[in-house]
């Protein structure tokens, strides 16, 4: 049995829900026969990648749900083999270069060339192009995005690309210059409660409308999460009503509890208590800036106004250390000893 | 000899030539529809580039004189450097010898100290093979070939240092052209080797002018004054301004089948006949399409809706410290859910507080650092939500200081 999120994905522009005025957009762009590069950008769960293969269902028809996985190799130039794998049907594929890290230039260099230099065989398609999407395109490094840069202009009689990425911010500017931005809002809470009512209609549960409002504004706008966490309740109780409880993931209930110990007592040997958690966390595999930043945000209206924006400023600080250093361990442990300095200097009225 | 590099001459010959050569182009005409107008409209010869005079006049000399230096053409993105080199090379060769003698190698092709080794050396030694009877009556085919080195700005050090020696020991039969972006990746030893030519952001009515030869020939009606904004939101980058050009159109349906059958026959004459160009236009279409607007090319080109700004700004004038943060939280939140870059929300901060003049020049000094910090986080890929609330919390509290 699968998961709600893909017994109900939308499969086709039509079926979409919101952004009508969006689909309608790309509706129109599958159909002028003159296809741009795209990059498609916004929050996770906002339906970046319902909406692309929407598109690319308008583009080709049904033929593109036939995919298959294939696993190449690769060699770099030091002569390592790298192994990649691909989603593929006959008129697209479907990559993740930043699987590879640091070797994703090899991968778009040959691949990408590969498909642009062949044309299309089938006769009956559609479409004169195949369409390449990449996903996570904000993990590419520069070398790869530079080398996408010609790419694009030369092959783009034989190839399109699609370039799916959460934020824009580290896409190089030639990139953007020669791509249409498609942004992809998270939808508001009143769309989430939409869906979720309609899904619980077509399984026949009953209707709690306090429950879905409680959902749709616990899942931040992230409508993955949100129905994830709509199954999860309804798996759990017999009978939902407007009361049932949205038990939080257990991650950040464990989150919670930390930012309780840390307002309860602000010395060395609860920093070890709290390091301990925190190491849970971490091999537990949740990224070390969803944990910061929930803390953060869970700290924040415990503590007084004044100290707001100063423990937004070190968590911003720290958060940015995360990303460029190597042992996350050591960002996290020194943002929550800065911040029990931070209140305790406010709370002794001090400045040490 | 000078008469060799007479280019008028030659482009009249090229002119009469047309007619016959226009046969063989007719079959990828299709494939040309679906090309972006980038590369449809990228300058055919020295001439049609625009904006960069006093470039284009030196090559222009350098040309008559029978030679060419090594070059190396640096200038931010979209200023026509890529196009001038190869609108050059076309002038000098013609179709069938540019195969032959130039070998372009940009970012996507592997360029590390091996390839400079092996292709670039094997290119650069090899003799000049001799055009075709009758070629060089149409195009003046100078005895050396041209190596394209695009985006040389990404090669690495050794690469470059490989490439030296190579420069000076083939200079005979081979020219270098290096295009960057930032001059100062170029190690020394390979700048001073070339002449150097800076192209400059393109001004207002160079661009403007451009643009608009563009949509009239693509039958895109645009409003009054879309075009400046295209050309603000595009920061000076040509290729930026006309991707976003195009996108407009396909989205508001603009280009129909229509522009396929009058690219065909306008291609050539972009500035003459204008008028017999609308007149074609009108026939073709009949109908009026939708029109480019204002609101078209913000939404493309990424912009924030000066509403959306404005309530961020409203939420971080300074109040009570307790309601600043809860507002600006709640602007940040739903900035960041919506999907806005952050990197856009910055830029448009910063335009928006930086010409306040309210402020003190101590504050926007202040003000400032913030923002610079804020921008190395996001390149570092920092969080965009905890960075553009710290961006938003600081500067308010920038702001409340008096």
């Amino acid at each position: 049995m699968a998961l709600l999120v893909d017994k109900y994905r939308p499969r086709s522009l039509e079926a979409l829900t919101y952004h009508e005025d969006l689909s309608e957009r790309l509706k129109s762009l599958a159909k002028s026969g003159d296809f741009p590069h795209l990059l498609v950008y916004g929050p996770s769960g906002a339906g970046k990648k319902t909406r692309i293969v929407a598109t690319l269902r308008e583009l080709y028809g049904p033929g593109v749900e036939k995919i298959k996985i294939d696993s190449r190799v690769f060699q770099t130039t030091s002569n390592r083999k790298l192994e990649f794998n691909i989603v593929a049907s006959v008129y697209h594929l479907e990559i993740t270069p930043s699987d590879v890290g640091n070797f994703d230039r090899v991968v778009i260099q040959d691949l990408l060339k590969e498909v642009a230099q062949t044309q299309q065989v089938d006769q009956s398609a559609r479409q004169r192009f195949k369409v390449v999407v990449i996903n996570e395109a904000d993990h590419l490094t520069r070398d790869a995005q530079a080398a996408l840069r010609r790419t694009m202009e030369k092959y783009s009689p034989n190839m399109r690309l699609i370039l799916l990425a959460n934020s824009t911010a580290n896409i190089i500017a030639p990139i953007r210059s020669r791509t249409l931005l498609v942004r992809v809002a998270a939808p508001t809470e009143s769309d989430i409660c939409k869906v979720l009512e309609k899904v619980g209609a077509q399984e026949g549960w009953a209707e709690a409308e306090g429950l879905n409002r409680r959902i749709a504004k616990d899942s931040a706008r992230n409508l993955r999460r949100a129905l994830l966490m709509f199954e999860a309740v309804h798996a759990q109780n017999e009978k939902v009503t407007d009361k049932t409880p949205v038990p939080p993931p257990d991650w950040e209930a464990l989150v919670a509890q930390i930012a309780d110990e840390i307002m309860a007592e602000h010395t060395p040997a609860r920093l070890l208590q709290v390091r301990a958690k925190l190491y849970d966390l971490l091999s537990h595999c949740i990224p070390p800036t969803t944990v910061l930043k929930t803390l953060t945000f869970k700290l924040i209206p415990k503590i007084d106004d004044a100290l707001k924006a100063d423990v937004i400023k070190w968590s911003a600080f720290y958060e940015h250390r995360i990303r460029m250093g190597s042992k996350h361990i050591f960002h996290l442990e020194a943002f929550v000893a800065k911040f029990m300095r931070i209140l305790e200097s406010y709370l002794m009225g001090m400045d040490f | 000899m000078a008469n060799f590099f007479d280019n008028k001459a030659r482009a009249a010959a090229v002119a009469a030539t047309n007619g016959a050569s226009s046969s063989k182009s007719a079959a990828p005409k299709e494939s040309q529809n679906l090309q972006p107008w980038v590369e449809k409209y990228r300058p055919k010869s020295l001439n049609d580039v625009t904006a960069q005079d006093h470039t284009i006049t030196v090559l222009q000399r350098t040309l008559q004189a029978s030679n060419l230096p090594h070059m190396l053409f640096y200038g931010p993105p979209g200023t026509g450097k890529t196009s001038t080199i190869l609108a050059l090379a076309k002038e000098l060769y013609g179709p069938e010898m540019f195969r032959t003698r130039v070998l372009e190698l940009n970012a996507s092709d592997e360029r590390g100290i091996s390839i400079v080794r092996e292709k670039v050396k094997d290119f650069a030694r090899m003799q000049l093979s001799n055009p075709p009877p009758h070629y060089k009556d149409r195009y003046p085919c100078p005895p050396y070939k041209i190596i394209i080195l695009d985006e040389a700005d990404s090669m690495t050090q050794d690469a470059q240092s490989a490439l030296r020696r190579t420069m000076e020991t083939y200079s005979k039969i081979t020219r270098f052209c290096l295009i960057c972006n930032y001059v100062t990746r170029i190690i020394d030893p390979l700048a001073s080797r070339c002449s150097k030519f800076r192209f400059k952001m393109l001004d207002q009515g160079n661009a403007k002018k451009r643009l608009e030869d563009i949509a009239e020939n693509e039958n895109v009606k645009l409003e009054d004054g879309a075009v400046d904004k295209l050309i603000k939101c595009s920061e000076g980058d040509l290729r930026k301004a006309i991707t976003f050009l195009q996108s407009a159109a396909r989205l508001v349906g603009a280009v129909k089948t229509s522009h396929s059958r009058s690219n065909g026959n306008s291609k050539k004459r972009v500035l003459e006949d204008e008028d017999d160009e609308d007149e074609d236009a009108m026939e073709v279409d009949g109908v009026d399409e939708s029109m480019v607007t204002i609101k078209n090319i913000e939404e493309i080109a990424g912009v924030i809706p000066n509403d959306v700004i404005d309530g961020l700004i409203q939420a971080m004038q300074p109040r009570s410290k307790g309601a600043v943060y809860e507002a600006v939280a709640k602007q940040v939140t739903d900035l960041v859910a919506d999907g806005w870059s952050a990197t856009q929300v910055v830029a448009q901060l910063y335009q928006n507080v930086l010409y306040d003049d309210a402020l003190s020049n101590k504050q926007k000094n202040k003000i400032v650092m913030q923002f610079s910090d804020v921008d190395k986080r996001l390149v570092d890929g920092a969080d965009e939500h905890l960075t553009v609330l710290d961006l938003a919390l600081q500067v308010s509290g920038v702001l409340a200081e008096t």
